[in-house]
């Protein structure tokens, strides 16, 4: 009987330490719940004024870095240019090694898994290096600063990630759709394009606009390979700005109108990137409901 | 039939080679980077250009160990502050919460994963670096510009978070129930079945995403060069300037090509960052791979 008490503290105790461990998380997942807002909110505080139609509708004129008048339009063509090739080059790749890996090496396990372990190795390398990479591939091939070696650059980076996403959604297909095709004596490259594809569009969708969306945003990869320019380039030869780059210059600026425009591009940048996502969220609830 | 055919090797040989030239990327990368860097490393010995801290490339000064510091002490930095946060609110979402709080979770974590690493420089500028200089700094006893490691680790806190969370949610979501059910049916608080059942359990997975966390950190580049302050110099407190490898790269991209060996160097800053990434990154998906195995 005289241990009663020994346990109901005990108990008291260790529900007290539930208490304050759960208080602890609830307010950590909150707080970071609130750091994105205030990061939201900060953006759009610091951009919204600094944003005029002037800015989006025209290229830097002659005093533009010192304040004067002028807009980011070669930036945000640029970046379209850019982040639209590479999306695309890189689809190019993707599509089929996704494909490859679900339909012809489906039940080859060791070589599959090794395939994806070198795509999660590259998946993790940063975009620096492959902006370093592209700058070594620029002096194989004697090329310039310019559109066609950012978008190369590009594609390497984001092909590891469509192909992950669409992966994703290509082993979500039933074994037994595969078996079918083959049983109607369907050739694997039919199986592939015209079963597996649309089965996964939903997948393949938001693969590309997860791609495009980290080309757009990307830097450090297009710091080395495609130079920066006041002009909307005309040819694929010509370097390029970029909408990332125009922030990171103009911020680092020390007149005080120039970075009030680093603040306003920065807004565009993350309205872009937010417009991607809310895409992906609609494509994701809206597409699937064509599927088996 | 016959042209049916012709697409069909068409296509295979196109997805066969798509795929090669995906798996030779890795390689063809750290040879590009080797024989870049190579010029330097037949000039200067590997050691004294690690071990070096006087970095003057118009005197043929290629010290790089006060940017390997840096490196270290911004990634350091950032993981004591992301990888606790994000056991923490991993724990709580897949065990004490509520539904919504779960998909709301989910939504911040993707956003937060999707916005370019510029945007958190211009947040880092904004918010970060007037605090620490005004009110931080001066808390602890230290005048700063703000523009310090501290500043940087936090920024690069923000943006790991959402990889290492995601992957503990999913770490957390595979444990199964029963084991939770066992403990629980023993008496256990719900607080001591986490403690012990499911942090043992998870235990390589939460490793494995730390390190997938740090691989991310070491090569965040823009954010990180907008806050840290960029001065080649070893930081002997947190509220220092420093100068990590990947603003070294990003920084130096213009002037490279007129000083000798310039180019070189920064190859060979990229070799290094591109080898302690790969060790990460493989040592991290070789946990992740045995732990879905089983």
């Amino acid at each position: 009987m005289k241990y009663i008490p020994h346990l109901l503290r005990s108990r008291k105790r260790k529900i007290l330490e539930e208490n304050i461990m759960k208080s602890i998380m609830a307010i950590t997942t909150y707080s970071i719940i609130l750091v994105f807002i205030y990061l939201i909110l900060v953006i759009s505080w610091k951009g919204i004024p600094a944003l005029s139609w002037e800015m989006i509708s025209e290229i830097p004129s002659g005093g533009f870095y010192f304040g004067k008048e002028g807009g980011i339009l070669n930036a945000i063509i640029g970046s379209i240019y850019l982040s639209v090739g590479a999306t695309f080059l890189s689809l190019l790749i993707s599509i089929p090694i996704a494909l490859y890996l679900n339909i012809h090496l489906l039940h080859h396990n060791r070589i599959k898994g090794g395939i994806r372990y070198l795509l999660d190795i590259l998946w993790g390398i940063p975009s620096i290096l492959y902006g370093a990479f592209g700058f070594i591939l620029m002096i194989v091939f004697h090329l310039q600063a310019s559109l066609l070696a950012g978008i190369i650059t590009l594609a390497l980076l984001i092909t590891p990630i469509i192909i992950r996403a669409f992966d994703e959604a290509l082993q979500g297909i039933p074994e037994g759709l595969l078996e079918a095709s083959y049983a109607m004596g369907l050739t694997r490259n039919q199986i592939a394009f015209h079963i597996f594809v649309r089965q996964a569009m939903p997948g393949l969708i938001t693969a590309t606009l997860i791609g495009f969306g980290r080309a757009i945003g990307d830097a450090a990869s297009v710091l080395f390979t495609t130079g920066y320019t006041d002009h909307i380039p005309t040819s694929l030869d010509d370097p390029t700005a970029s909408l990332p780059l125009a922030i990171f210059f103009q911020l680092s600026s020390p007149i005080p109108e120039v970075r009030e425009r680093a603040y306003a591009a920065a807004f565009i940048l993350t309205l872009i990137i937010l417009a991607i996502s809310l895409l992906i969220r609609l494509c994701t609830s809206r597409l699937s409901k064509y599927q088996i | 039939m016959n042209r049916e055919k012709w697409i069909e090797i068409l296509s295979e040989k196109w997805m066969l080679l798509a795929t090669l030239l995906m798996c030779m990327l890795p390689l063809s990368m750290g040879i590009g980077l080797l024989i870049e860097s190579m010029p330097l490393l037949q000039q200067y010995r590997l050691g004294s250009l690690i071990r070096n801290s006087a970095w003057s490339p118009a005197e043929g000064k290629f010290g790089m160990i006060s940017f390997i510091v840096g490196t270290l002490w911004v990634t350091g930095l950032s993981l004591c502050m992301a990888a606790p946060v994000s056991l923490l609110v991993s724990i709580y979402v897949t065990q004490y919460a509520k539904p919504w709080l779960m998909r709301t979770i989910h939504i911040v974590m993707d956003i937060l994963a999707g916005i370019p690493s510029v945007v958190y420089g211009v947040w880092g500028v904004l918010v970060i670096v007037p605090w620490i200089s005004q009110k931080l700094a001066p808390t602890f006893g230290y005048s700063s510009s703000g523009y310090c490691i501290l500043s940087g680790g936090l920024v690069l806190a923000v943006m790991s978070i959402p990889y290492i969370l995601h992957l503990q949610i999913e770490i957390f979501r595979t444990i199964p129930i029963e084991l939770k059910e066992v403990s629980l049916s023993l008496g256990a608080t719900y607080w001591e079945t986490i403690k012990h059942v499911l942090l043992r359990q998870a235990r390589r997975g939460i490793i494995a995403s730390v390190g997938l966390g740090i691989s991310k950190a070491l090569g965040e580049t823009i954010a990180v060069l907008m806050v840290v302050g960029n001065v080649p110099q070893i930081p002997e407190n947190i509220f220092q300037a420093g100068y990590p490898l990947p603003a070294l790269i990003a920084n130096n991209y213009g002037e490279m090509m007129s000083v000798p060996h310039y180019l070189s160097a920064l190859m060979f800053a990229s070799l290094i960052l591109f080898l302690i990434i790969c060790l990460f990154n493989s040592v991290s998906h070789w946990i992740i791979y045995k732990i879905n195995r089983i």
